[in-house]
């Protein structure tokens, strides 16, 4: 029987170095006894000097190092001797990970996770105290007891985090310290090393009684996720008895307190409030209508839109374009044609030389309607009760901008215009009269040339929207003559 | 009036902002303080320094700067109508705080909200200062989640979301009838366009857009909302309906269900009862279906009944149930789609699951490992040699798969 004496509790490469010369001299797991140093069983016997080296030592996968440095960190004292039964039998199955039903391999697993949620739990409930000596310099200690031994792997966790701080940990088998440029271990201390006492943890309870809603206790998941074994050490954790105790009684009391006389400065409040409020008048100009149609309730695409999107332009635009309803962008911005249908009639209508200043653009519906998919919303044609809803808005517009030329951009602002559906094949090309006077055109909505997938499908119906537009010049230029 | 102790004013601050469901303080970039002089840093994902009795984890100091309000929302405590205590912090007091509580490792960050105070502007401008002051002041690099207030300028919430890793507007109302009735003063329109305004600075910032220039960030953590759940009748439908054209339209990393409990001082007009907190747990779940397993808002309310989620079982279940003839699934066949329709699968199970099959065709026994546990899932599936038979059509099955009561009770 050969002894390995490991001086560190949770030295990997101490482990490594000396597994690897046991494993060189070919000494099988049960040829080896691991013991810690000052290990009570094992003050009589001494170390055997290790063998030379006298075979070539194998390979081990990667991930076996990860875990092993992990696993290592683990309390139980067989942790070695089971690192290297692992290691040994890894030299014959290169695969022995992989096989999670090995009694081995899950402790190696249960040993990793556990040393996982060690180290978090530190990053959680270490409490520093504040020390502050005659020159003013605040320092910062905590005591900690790991269940395992994870300081070393946590600490520079709290050195990336506290930078600017002078701090300690000290834990019972050893301690970390930073003093603003490196980090540096010694031996463990014990409680009273560490200050009882902290100014700011007065706060600290009053925040975390506070902050309890006593009508939603639920002990076990506190438990479940703050483990009772680490309450000693957090102040919070002596609040915790009395708030369950109260918090029946404090819910009680909540829902039998119910609403008094309100405060009288509320009541100066609300008094103010009446005084300035202003009537919503008749609709007299375009911002009164604006303002107006973001409280329209009158069909029900408002409530998942993120706001009406009302037309723009100059007040007396000789054109009015009418699209279908505000897409996903438009929807988003509050202002209408910003997405890449607007980007298409912008450029068609600048092509052929029609002012873009004197055309106003607005929509037949002013709510954007979509269905939820995962991340996007769908796009979805209005109906016609929705469209015949918001005719009222589109028949404002059309009453305050009076434009001489409409231009209905699809088959909904078509169907909004002429009260009726149509088809758009049988109606562009020519101009339709209209009741008050103004002249209508009917053409595609430029989504319909976004939408065509092929080359030449897509320059031809280009071509007929532009020449559609080329009407709608003509016709403006028609007009100024006859002024 | 004498004037309040700091930790009077936390007291009554930290109780105001005890009914705000948020808490995360994950999924941020990865910075830290090293060579700063400064503290704070954030690795991806929070951490969770205390719990409360309540059973939620405390991250951040969640305060409100102050609980004036000059708005009357019934389901707030903090609403001018009602008598609560009162108490404002100074800019610099919520700067110290956070800072003592950091040093201490007490906390991830700040997490701040506020009654509206003056004017939207003024009172944004407030939460603002507090987030400048402490990155440009202090070096601080840990966490900080601010509210945004509605209405508020649009280079406010630029510069909110410099400053803040995460942003949040709360809906607070799964309708807009509903929070008109019981918000008066709110404009849930505005809400959605405070929304839309950070989403539009979300894009910009997107790291995965091309773009020559380096952008500046914009609130690296994303948005969230809440949404208060039984203070009016909107069922779980109009609830689950609401959250997917936010998540939709927003780009939300989290909507917040907050089962409305009980608050002193409470109008008549409210439900005083205990907090539905089996209803908000279901809501979770429904959500979780929605955001990772492909379902849709429709299918998942008909698991319910009228419009309301099952109380008794899980939503995924509570589906299937009702579409037993889509089952039973073959493990060593279907696609990932339907394997992650089976009850008792979840994602990381149905990825081991398809890894697996290219090797040996799955057992029984395969699949208990890889699920952790077998019981929902026999009846829903077929392997190498296992079929249900009749099970997946039994009547008494429903039954069979509701857990007792005494496991349902959260305590
Ligand atoms: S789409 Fe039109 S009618 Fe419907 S709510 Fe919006 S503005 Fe009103």
């Amino acid at each position: 029987m050969h002894i390995v004496r490991m001086e560190g509790l949770n030295d990997f490469a101490e482990w490594r170095g000396k597994a690897r010369q046991v494993l060189a001299a070919g000494l099988s797991p049960d040829q080896v006894e691991w013991r810690m140093l000052g290990d009570v069983g094992g003050l009589l016997d001494q170390p055997t000097p290790l063998p030379l080296a006298d075979h070539p030592v194998g390979s081990v996968p990667r991930q076996f190092l990860d875990l092993a440095e992990q696993a290592i960190c683990h309390a139980d004292p067989a942790r070695f001797a089971v690192l290297y039964r692992l290691l040994w039998r890894l030299q014959a199955d290169g695969q022995l990970l992989q096989n999670s039903a090995d009694p081995d391999n899950s402790l190696l697993t249960k040993w990793t996770s556990a040393v996982r949620r060690d180290s978090h739990k530190m990053k959680a409930f270490v409490r520093f105290k504040s020390i502050v000596d005659d020159s003013g310099l605040e320092r910062y200690a905590a005591w900690f007891e790991p269940e395992h031994y994870t300081l070393e792997r946590t600490a520079p966790f709290f050195a990336r985090r506290f930078d600017g701080m002078v701090w300690a940990i000290v834990t019972p088998y050893r301690s970390a310290y930073w003093d603003g440029e490196s980090l540096a271990f010694g031996p463990g201390g014990k409680r009273a090393d560490v200050p009882q006492d902290d100014a700011v943890e007065g706060d600290w309870k009053t925040y975390f009684s506070s902050i309890f809603n006593p009508a939603r206790l639920k002990v076990s998941m506190m438990k479940s996720e703050m483990p009772v074994k680490y309450w000693r050490n957090l102040p919070e954790a002596e609040l915790i008895a009395p708030l369950i105790r109260g918090a029946r009684q404090m819910e009680a009391e909540m829902i039998e307190r119910t609403a008094s006389q309100p405060p009288s400065r509320h009541l100066r409040q609300q008094a103010r409030e009446v005084e300035g409020a202003e009537d919503v008048g008749e609709i007299a100009s375009l911002a009164d209508a604006r303002a107006a149609v973001q409280g329209c309730r009158r069909c029900p695409l408002y409530e998942h839109a993120t706001q009406a999107v009302f037309g723009e332009g100059p007040e007396h635009a000789e054109v009015m374009f009418v699209g279908e309803q505000p897409g996903d962008q438009e929807d988003l911005a509050g202002k209408p044609f910003v997405g890449p249908a607007g980007q298409v009639l912008d450029r068609a209508v600048e092509k052929l030389g029609i002012d873009r200043s004197r055309v106003y653009v607005t929509n037949a519906v002013k709510h954007f309607k979509f269905e939820p998919r995962g991340k996007r919303r769908i796009h979805q044609r209005p109906d016609g009760g929705e469209i015949q809803a918001c005719k009222f808005w589109l028949n404002l517009e059309i009453g305050l901008v009076k434009p001489k030329v409409i231009v209905a951009l699809g088959a909904t602002a078509a169907q909004s215009l002429l009260g009726k559906s149509v088809t758009i094949s049988k109606l562009r090309g020519t101009p339709i009269a209209l009741a008050d006077g103004t002249t209508l055109f009917v053409t595609n909505h430029p989504s319909y040339l976004l939408r065509i997938p092929d080359v030449e499908g897509k320059a031809r119906e280009q071509a007929k929207f532009e020449a559609d537009l080329l009407l709608v010049r003509e016709a403006i230029a028609g007009l100024r003559k006859t002024h | 009036m004498a004037a309040l102790t700091l930790r009077r004013k936390l007291a009554i601050l930290s109780d105001a902002a005890k009914y705000d469901a948020s808490c995360a303080s994950s999924g941020s970039e990865k910075r830290n303080s090293v060579g700063t002089g400064g503290i704070g840093s954030t690795e991806g994902s929070g951490i969770c320094h205390s719990y409360a009795p309540d059973g939620r984890c405390i991250s951040l100091l969640k305060i409100l700067l102050t609980n004036f309000c000059v708005y009357d929302c019934i389901y707030c405590v903090n609403r001018s109508s009602s008598n609560v205590a009162r108490a404002r912090f100074s800019v610099e007091e919520v700067v110290r705080l956070t800072l003592d509580f950091y040093k201490r490792n007490y906390i991830e960050g700040l997490f701040l909200s506020s009654g509206i105070i003056r004017s939207p502007d003024y009172t944004m401008e407030e939460l603002v200062r507090v987030a400048r002051s402490l990155r440009e002041e202090h070096q601080f690099a840990g966490y900080i989640h601010l509210k945004v207030i509605p209405n508020a300028a649009p280079d406010l919430l630029a510069e909110a979301g410099r400053w803040a890793d995460r942003l949040s507007t709360n809906i607070e109302m799964p309708t807009d009838i509903g929070l008109e009735t019981l918000a008066p003063e709110k404009k849930p329109s505005e809400i959605r366009t405070a929304m839309a305004r950070v989403r539009g600075k979300l894009d910009e910032a997107d790291p995965d857009k091309k773009a020559k220039a380096a952008k500046p960030k914009f609130a690296p953590a994303g948005q969230s909302t809440q949404m208060i759940v039984g203070a009016d009748a909107a069922d779980d439908g109009a609830i689950l309906h609401r959250a997917a054209g936010l998540y939709s339209g927003y780009r939300l990393k989290r909507v917040y269900y907050s089962a409305f409990s009980p608050i002193p001082d409470a109008s008549s007009r409210l439900p005083l009862k205990p907090p539905p907190l089996m209803r908000e747990h279901r809501l979770y779940q429904a959500d979780w279906l929605i955001r990772f397993y492909g379902f849709d808002v429709p299918e998942i309310v008909a698991g319910g009944e009228g419009g309301l989620l099952d109380l008794d079982i899980d939503p995924k279940l509570a589906w299937a149930l009702k579409s037993r003839q889509l089952f039973p699934v073959d493990v060593n066949r279907s696609d990932r789609e339907m394997l992650l329709r089976v009850p008792g699968l979840g994602t990381r199970g149905v990825d081991r699951i398809i890894a697996t099959r290219r090797h040996h065709r799955l057992r029984l026994d395969d699949v208990a490992r890889i699920a952790g546990s077998i019981d929902k899932v026999r009846p829903f599936i077929e392997c190498a040699d296992w079929t249900p038979g009749g099970l997946t059509d039994d009547t008494r099955l429903r039954a069979r798969l509701t857990p007792q009561p005494e496991q349902l009770s959260l305590f």
